[in-house]
């Protein structure tokens, strides 16, 4: 009889690892190719987004559309491989923009002397875009660091679901 | 019956195999001649190797590590190079815009093995790190080439200075 017992145990956690591991599974693939939810930190997008507002994001449309500037997106941070940064794209490849140059994160790693650093109108390059926070005062984005690489882009913003009384669409 | 024995099946192996393929790693052919001779010594011969994906974000990579990363230029492509330089590196430069160059924060410098046949960080300059997709851990194909794919660089490709490991862990 203890037998049975134990068995019928074991065959329960079976059935219980092989539902968690298919869930989790459904969960990463879900978040990883649809979209996820991202929670907000930080002033760089006021006053379109706030601290703590939980977005709805996706990752599906960039295999039909291509981005475009006035989206907002999350995308891996480029000084800081383990953070996302969540920024309004500005331009895209072959816009202009007017900049720094050069960047003052080149200039830093160059160690330029600050007079060789000017203001210049330049294009996008191909396969970067070129982001900002709403909060241009209070940002670090494309104007520090230059055009980041397509490839770093993860999902981009649909809409925010939290707080509720502020549930738009961006 | 078996239809339907056969579209459960799918529904719970296809997510299974796509997590395994996300988080553990996969085998990709490996095209040009870029990482000469470490990979693909022949021309005509294409080696596969395995990825590893597995702790790619932990900044579990190393200087001398081959790694996959998505190419700069074109979010479509994947390259597959040797980090010469991380962050806060100095690195010696071949044919750059500068001679010396500080690596800046959360990039890194990769370049071919094959110097003057490889686009690299030499073209591109540094590359972020977030762009890192997996590690080259193994030859698998074809069965004379298999072996482990060691971590090295080659004296001359060292970096001018090493960033303290402590400033940046």
């Amino acid at each position: 009889m203890k037998m049975g017992m134990g068995y019928t145990v074991l065959s329960r956690l079976r059935t219980l690892a092989r539902y968690t591991i298919a869930y989790a599974c459904i969960t990463h693939c879900t978040f990883e190719y649809v979209g996820d939810f991202v929670l907000c930190k930080g002033p760089s997008m006021e006053p379109t987004l706030f601290s703590d507002n939980v977005l709805l994001t996706e990752r599906l449309s960039k295999y039909w559309r291509k981005y475009q500037s006035g989206d907002i997106i999350i995308a891996v941070s480029p000084v800081n491989a383990s953070q996302y940064i969540c920024k309004r794209i500005v331009a895209v490849s072959g816009e202009k923009i007017t900049t720094l140059k050069p960047h003052p994160i080149e200039a830093e790693s160059a160690s330029k002397q600050p007079s060789e650093i000017s203001m210049v109108t330049d294009y996008v390059p191909h396969g970067c875009v070129w982001i900002e926070g709403d909060n241009k005062s209070n940002s670090s984005d494309s104007r520090y660091y230059g055009p980041i690489p397509l490839g770093l882009i993860r999902s981009r913003v649909v809409c925010r679901i939290w707080p509720l009384s502020e549930l738009t669409g961006l | 019956m078996a239809f339907r024995r056969f579209c459960k099946s799918l529904l719970y192996g296809l997510p299974l195999g796509i997590t395994f393929l996300d988080c553990v790693g996969y085998v990709a052919r490996v095209d040009g001649t870029s990482m000469q001779p470490a990979l693909n010594p022949v021309a005509e011969e294409r080696d596969y190797v395995f990825l590893l994906r597995w702790g790619i974000h932990n900044s579990a990579v190393e200087r001398g590590d081959i790694i996959s990363l998505i190419s700069p230029k074109d979010p479509a492509q994947k390259i597959i190079k040797r980090v010469v330089g991380m962050q806060g590196d100095v690195v010696s430069t071949l044919g750059y815009k500068h001679e010396i160059v500080r690596v800046p924060d959360g990039h890194c410098w990769v370049e071919g093995d094959h110097t003057g046949h490889s686009l690299d960080s030499n073209t591109f300059g540094p590359v972020a790190m977030g762009l890192m997709s997996a590690r080259a851990v193994a030859i698998v194909w074809p069965p004379e080439r298999w072996r482990l794919l060691k971590n090295e660089l080659p004296r001359r490709r060292r970096p001018v200075q090493v960033a303290k490991a402590s400033y940046y862990s």
